[in-house]
């Protein structure tokens, strides 16, 4: 399809935009890697994605100036507990209303997609003053528990399931099965690729949470990595090198699961687009 | 039937009853408290003010910036993110050597966190010559540029948030494009092709009608997104210098955290309800008309 004359030019665009898309995590990367002084004063020419010198000690900075571990096993935790609990729970329910005929179905389904539209942020004011009454604050619980359910994933879970032939469940019923041992031993197995989708964009969102984390927390304790970024970066004395070795030990974690998975990104990203 | 009804309701309750606690209860509680004093510390009682809330915040000029400045953010941001994705997506619409490499990473900066973006991002402002972006700047201005103190800058800081927001937000627009143009029938084209249509021909006579939806949609999602801007403004500005880059969000966060009003707070927040209420219903508007005209 494509004219073969076009084709160097087309490179030469591609080449170009990645470039200005690559450079500021080359920056970040380079920047990391060497004497924290350099940093700034290279950061206007060819050098600034150069480490010339390389040296680890803004990683051993980061480690002895705060408890980095500390701070990515929170945000492993918490991340790990809303995907796993929210894939149980919202395939669960976009199953019920998928699948089972019941009372109050299409009511209660109508409310779970005019939920979809209220974002976060419209409701972060009372929901922290609701907390704060039941002694919440500076918990796990409070960063996890509000995020479990998600009636965006309810939904992708719903038009997923309404598209699996009758047949499947026809099966495992005659040989006696309730619907919950119909659920977890023919529907489920069946399901692996919905369930990447809303694992993945589960993760996706909440991993750089931080509006919620920095209205309820205030101990270093309980704090995940995107507000650790932001307090290390108003940390005096501002050293570059170190919050640049920060940024890549942040990022790590999740562009290794990327590019591991990233078919599924892609894939799963695109897919919720043309439901819209 | 009745033990249907049971596992049924068995199933779906955790979800319903997270959904109902977590969103349902905060937001009619958000409506009920934007219309009272409530204030945390404050020796006043506990009074009902009706609209005296909402009456106050319009007219309070750091609210009215905000809400310009979300409006601008979307004006600006809105086609331009839209439009370079879209360039993007044409370009990696095709069998290429090397073509899953870009696909990777131009969709890379998504999976960064905003905060930790928005702090190298702050790098990248930096003031004086040895700036990133000065630098830059310079070199494609040929030496006419005047180095800036871009996060400081009233005119600048603002702009530098909204380039920031682009960068890391692109990669999530481009992949949904390129699965709308990957949905449009190859034989449209090879029909165009014979009838003599040129490139430029087929891309506004099908491309573009084709990909309607998918931009309409694509379109939504940014300005929603654009409405709850707030982690770059909280990391990089402070909605600074004199509210030049402040947002509603941002404005609501010092008002119920910084001052403890936690009604003027709450009345914010159904405003910004309102806002991606409307916009979500103006969406529903267009794709209907568009299916009525097809």
């Amino acid at each position: 399809m494509t004219h073969r004359s076009f084709l160097p030019m087309i490179y030469l665009c591609l080449l170009l935009f990645g470039l200005l898309f690559i450079s500021p995590i080359g920056f970040m990367l380079a920047g990391s890697l060497k004497p924290d002084a350099r940093v700034l004063v290279e950061a206007g020419d060819w050098r600034a994605f150069w480490p010339a010198g390389v040296t680890l000690d803004n990683y051993r900075d980061v480690f002895a100036r705060v408890d980095f571990a500390r701070y990515l096993l929170n945000s492993l935790f918490i991340n790990g507990m809303i995907v796993g609990a929210g894939l149980l729970v919202n395939s669960l329910a976009g199953y019920a209303f998928a699948r089972l005929l019941w009372r109050g179905r299409d009511v209660l389904f109508g409310l779970v997609l005019a939920v979809m539209i209220i974002p976060l942020e419209a409701i972060a004011v009372p929901l922290f003053y609701m907390v704060s009454l039941v002694g919440w604050r500076d918990t796990y619980l409070v960063q996890i528990l509000p995020f479990i359910a998600n009636a965006f994933s309810v939904y992708l879970f719903y038009t997923h399931f309404i598209g699996l032939p009758r047949e499947l469940e026809e099966a495992a019923r005659i040989d006696g099965a309730g619907v919950l041992r119909t659920y977890f031993s023919i529907i489920l197995p069946n399901a692996k690729s919905v369930f990447a989708t809303v694992a993945i964009l589960t993760f996706l969102s909440q991993w750089g949470a931080f509006l919620w984390p920095l209205m309820v927390t205030s101990s270093e304790t309980v704090r995940p990595l995107p507000l650790a970024i932001a307090t290390f970066h108003s940390l005096p004395p501002l050293q570059w090198g170190d919050i640049l070795a920060f940024g890549v030990m942040m990022v790590l974690p999740i562009l290794v699961v990327f590019l591991l998975f990233q078919r599924w990104f892609v894939r799963g990203v695109a897919h919720t687009g043309i439901k819209g | 039937m009745d033990s249907r009804n049971f596992i049924a309701a068995f199933m779906s309750a955790p979800a319903l009853v997270g959904l109902l606690l977590f969103v349902v209860v905060p937001f009619l509680f958000a409506v009920a408290l934007s219309f009272t004093n409530l204030r945390l510390g404050s020796p006043l009682p506990l009074e009902w003010m009706g609209f005296e809330q909402y009456r106050r915040i319009f007219s309070d000029p750091s609210f009215v910036r905000a809400l310009l400045n979300n409006l601008v953010f979307v004006v600006v941001v809105v086609p331009l993110q839209t439009v370079l994705a879209l360039v993007l997506a044409l370009l990696l619409n095709r069998r290429l050597y090397g073509i899953t490499w870009f696909r990777t990473l131009f969709f890379m900066p998504v999976v960064f966190p905003l905060s930790l973006v928005a702090v190298v991002w702050v790098l990248i402002f930096a003031p004086g010559p040895n700036g990133m972006m000065n630098a830059f700047l310079d070199l494609v201005s040929l030496g006419n540029w005047t180095p800036r103190d871009f996060l400081h800058d009233p005119y600048f800081a603002l702009p530098a948030i909204m380039l920031t927001s682009i960068w890391q937000g692109t990669g999530f627009q481009m992949v949904i494009l390129l699965a709308g143009l990957q949905a449009i029938p190859a034989e449209l084209y090879e029909a165009a092709a014979i009838d003599g249509a040129g490139r430029r021909q087929q891309f506004w006579h099908i491309t573009l009608p084709q990909l309607r939806n998918t931009l309409i949609f694509v379109v939504l999602v940014t300005t929603i997104l654009a409405s709850r801007l707030f982690d770059q403004v909280q990391i990089m500005t402070q909605g600074g210098p004199n509210d030049a880059s402040t947002t509603v969000m941002f404005e609501t966060v010092e008002a119920a955290f910084a001052r403890q009003q936690v009604a003027r707070g709450a009345a914010m927040t159904v405003i910004l309800f309102l806002v991606v209420l409307l916009i979500t219903r103006l969406q529903r508007r267009v794709a209907r008309q568009e299916r009525e005209v097809t």
